[in-house]
């Protein structure tokens, strides 16, 4: 096997074939272009597992977000990585390397820390040199490459300025300067933008997609904003109490989420028990529909998703199912209407106004209704009978957070 | 502006305990006990070289021990839990609660010739000569004015971002370069503090020199003392000896202060 550290440069990567290689228990297929795997990890805290056998490869130049609700581990998954936390149990490889033990100063992964952690002793410029100093790299080259980095983020003629001055925004952007002065191979960022307010953080993040695709590096980024994961990454790590939920691209795990959590975590679903009775025919609500899923057992229980979007209003009588509107919210870009049938209340999101109280029908086409197994996760989720935003916002003691240091600023 | 007339009380405060007592000290320095202006008590001074400059000997090197006791100290202290950190805290303070000359005094009987130390040590038949040295003011200044030193670090240390310091180390930094390149910069201030709270009130005692030092080992507040309460009776004196102390105080800090400036400066502006 072919064991290379590649420390800083970017024009040595070795595309080699797909290799394959044993490990006790089977056979294990392997990229080698991973650039980071993870194996088995286990960490806890004060006898509370924050982390559960957790493995992850990472391809190299791929963006991945770390997704999920706080306390589900993500930010763990990071420092691991990072070399700040050893796991209780498990493997850290770079370049098929073992880096478990390796302190954080000795790998080719840099961090940009959830509020930017600048030196506030030391000027823009000292900032960024910062890490070429500790390598002792030849004064003139420093000069030139903070200069080069400075202007990839938007910041010449910051030089000067201590990094007390400048505001949210024009930190972060010092951080990412600061990270990548020193070429790293991978780039970790810690909910980043969690401190912006929302426009600056719209700019941001657009701004990082740009500077990932234009450097190539592989960025590994954490959030708890699933509209953050979709639109940057190309592999989102959906995660939730310690585990992987699902991985796949931004499509794949919106379209296709594999249990209640995560089509209830990415977007807003409707979930309904149902029973696969054959191929393509699902029962839910007493009625039967015909669905493009398969492979499940003759009458297997199962968890129904349908996305509020792709239901459409029809007449009463024409209608699938038939219910009752009892909110309506106007959104901009749409309406959020609750409809309940039977009981069980349904999101739905349509552009066309139908009152509370109103009897509506709705029509559901195969396409829109997707079949996931059961899993600990049913029932907990995707019934918006109790659905208040207030009480969605007040539960996600994180968001509330972030809305005061918004504030701060 | 509008704290202007809030800042009233205290511009009094300051008129009254402050400037009328150092015009009073001015005043004296400068006259004879018939009032008459003269030079002769500051000229007098240069007889008194030999225990200004062991006060400040011995004061330098109680300050430079107290911050290589106290710095390792705190920064052990501002790592801990919480919990750590409040009974640690409380420990270095207990001592500053008891009487100042109580603490002294009872480093006189553990010191002394026939003392508590050398009781044990006769054990082995060892004796030892500590009491009535410029060792004993020393270890007297360092007992008495540690707090003064650890409790400024720990201040600064505690404020330190745990965050800055994994960036350093993210971005390269060996332990040892974490330190010089990150924690020392940013304790910087509170060494400075720290040094002023304990050289100022170290090189002007009198009571440790008086009480550990034997009357043998001179300092200049022992003078000072002796001008104001005892048979030398001599307040012009005294005074002019106070404002030379007060000025060389100043100068000293003045010097440190320009230190800690110089070496911020070096790494760049901060507020």
């Amino acid at each position: 096997m072919l064991l290379r550290f590649h420390a800083a440069g970017r024009d040595d990567i070795h595309h080699t074939p797909q290799e394959t290689f044993y490990r006790k228990g089977g056979c294990i297929y392997m990229d080698s272009k991973n650039i980071i795997r993870l194996e088995n990890i286990s960490v806890s805290f004060d006898d509370q597992s924050v982390l559960q056998n957790l493995d992850l490869q990472i391809s190299d130049g791929e963006f991945v977000t770390l997704l999920g609700p706080s306390g589900c581990g993500k930010t763990t998954t990071l420092r691991i990585i990072g070399g700040f936390l050893k796991p209780d149990s498990g493997s850290v490889f770079f370049d098929d390397q073992l880096v478990t033990d390796l302190p954080p100063h000795k790998r080719p992964v840099n961090t940009i820390f959830q509020r930017y952690a600048l030196f506030p002793h030391l000027n823009v410029f000292d900032n960024v040199a910062f890490g070429m100093q500790v390598r002792k790299m030849k004064k003139e080259e420093i000069r030139e490459r903070v200069e080069e980095m400075l202007r990839l983020v938007n910041l010449t003629g910051f030089e000067k300025r201590s990094v007390n001055t400048l505001s949210g925004g024009q930190q972060q952007r010092v951080a990412i300067a600061r990270a990548l002065a020193i070429h790293p191979r991978v780039l970790l960022l810690d909910e980043p933008l969690a401190a912006l307010d929302l426009k600056l953080r719209k700019d941001m993040q657009a701004e990082l997609k740009n500077i990932q695709k234009r450097l190539g590096i592989t960025f590994i980024y954490v959030t708890h904003d699933q509209e953050e994961a979709l639109s940057m990454s190309d592999t989102v790590v959906v995660m939730d109490s310690g585990k992987i939920q699902q991985i796949g691209t931004p499509q794949d795990i919106y379209n296709e989420p594999t249990n209640a959590f995560v089509a209830d975590f990415i977007g807003e679903s409707n979930i309904l028990d149902g029973v696969m009775l054959s191929d393509y025919l699902v029962e839910f609500f007493g009625r039967k529909f015909s669905c493009l899923d398969s492979g499940f057992e003759p009458n297997e229980p199962v968890d129904v998703v349908i996305r509020p979007e792709d239901i459409d209003i029809v007449e009463p009588i024409k209608g699938d199912l038939v219910g009752t509107v009892t909110s309506v919210t106007f959104k901009g870009v749409h309406y959020e209407t609750i409809v309940d049938f039977k009981g069980f209340k349904w999101m739905i999101q349509t552009t066309d106004f139908y009152d509370v109280d109103r009897t509506i029908g709705i029509k559901l086409n195969p396409e829109d209704i997707h079949i996931m197994k059961k899993s600990e996760y049913s029932g907990m989720f995707g019934d918006y009978s109790s659905y208040s935003e207030e009480f969605d916002e007040m539960a996600d003691p994180e968001a509330a957070l972030t809305g005061e240091e918004a504030e701060e600023r | 502006m509008r704290s202007k007339s809030a800042a009233a009380p205290f511009g009094l405060w300051m008129l009254i305990f402050t400037i009328v007592p150092m015009a009073i000290v001015v005043y004296f320095a400068f006259t004879d006990p018939d009032g008459q202006f003269t030079l002769a008590n500051i000229l007098e001074i240069r007889n008194y070289a030999k225990p200004f400059l062991s006060s400040i000997y011995l004061g330098a090197i109680a300050t430079v021990i107290c911050l290589v006791l106290a710095y390792p100290l705190s920064f052990i202290i501002a790592r801990s839990t919480e919990r750590v950190q409040q009974t640690m805290v409380m420990i270095v303070m207990i001592p500053m609660w008891m009487n100042f000359l109580l603490r002294t005094y009872a480093w006189m009987s553990i010191l002394e010739e026939n003392g508590f130390l050398n009781q044990f040590f006769g054990l082995f038949g060892l004796h030892f000569n500590m009491i009535n040295t410029s060792g004993a003011i020393v270890l007297g200044m360092v007992y008495n004015f540690l707090p003064f030193m650890v409790l400024p670090l720990y201040s600064v240390m505690a404020k330190m971002d745990d965050r800055v310091i994994e960036a350093a180390r993210d971005l390269g930094c060996n332990h040892f370069e974490v330190f010089r390149r990150i924690i020392l910069p940013l304790s910087t201030p509170g060494i400075v503090s720290g040094i002023t709270m304990v050289f100022v009130p170290a090189v002007s005692t009198f009571v440790i020199s008086k009480l550990l030092g034997g009357g043998k080992n001179y300092m200049i507040g022992d003078i000072i003392e002796a001008m104001f309460v005892g048979s030398a009776s001599n307040y012009n004196l005294g005074a002019a000896l106070s404002l030379v102390l007060m000025i060389l105080m100043l100068l000293c800090m003045a010097f440190t202060r320009k230190v800690d400036n110089d070496e911020e400066t070096i790494g760049g502006m901060m507020a």
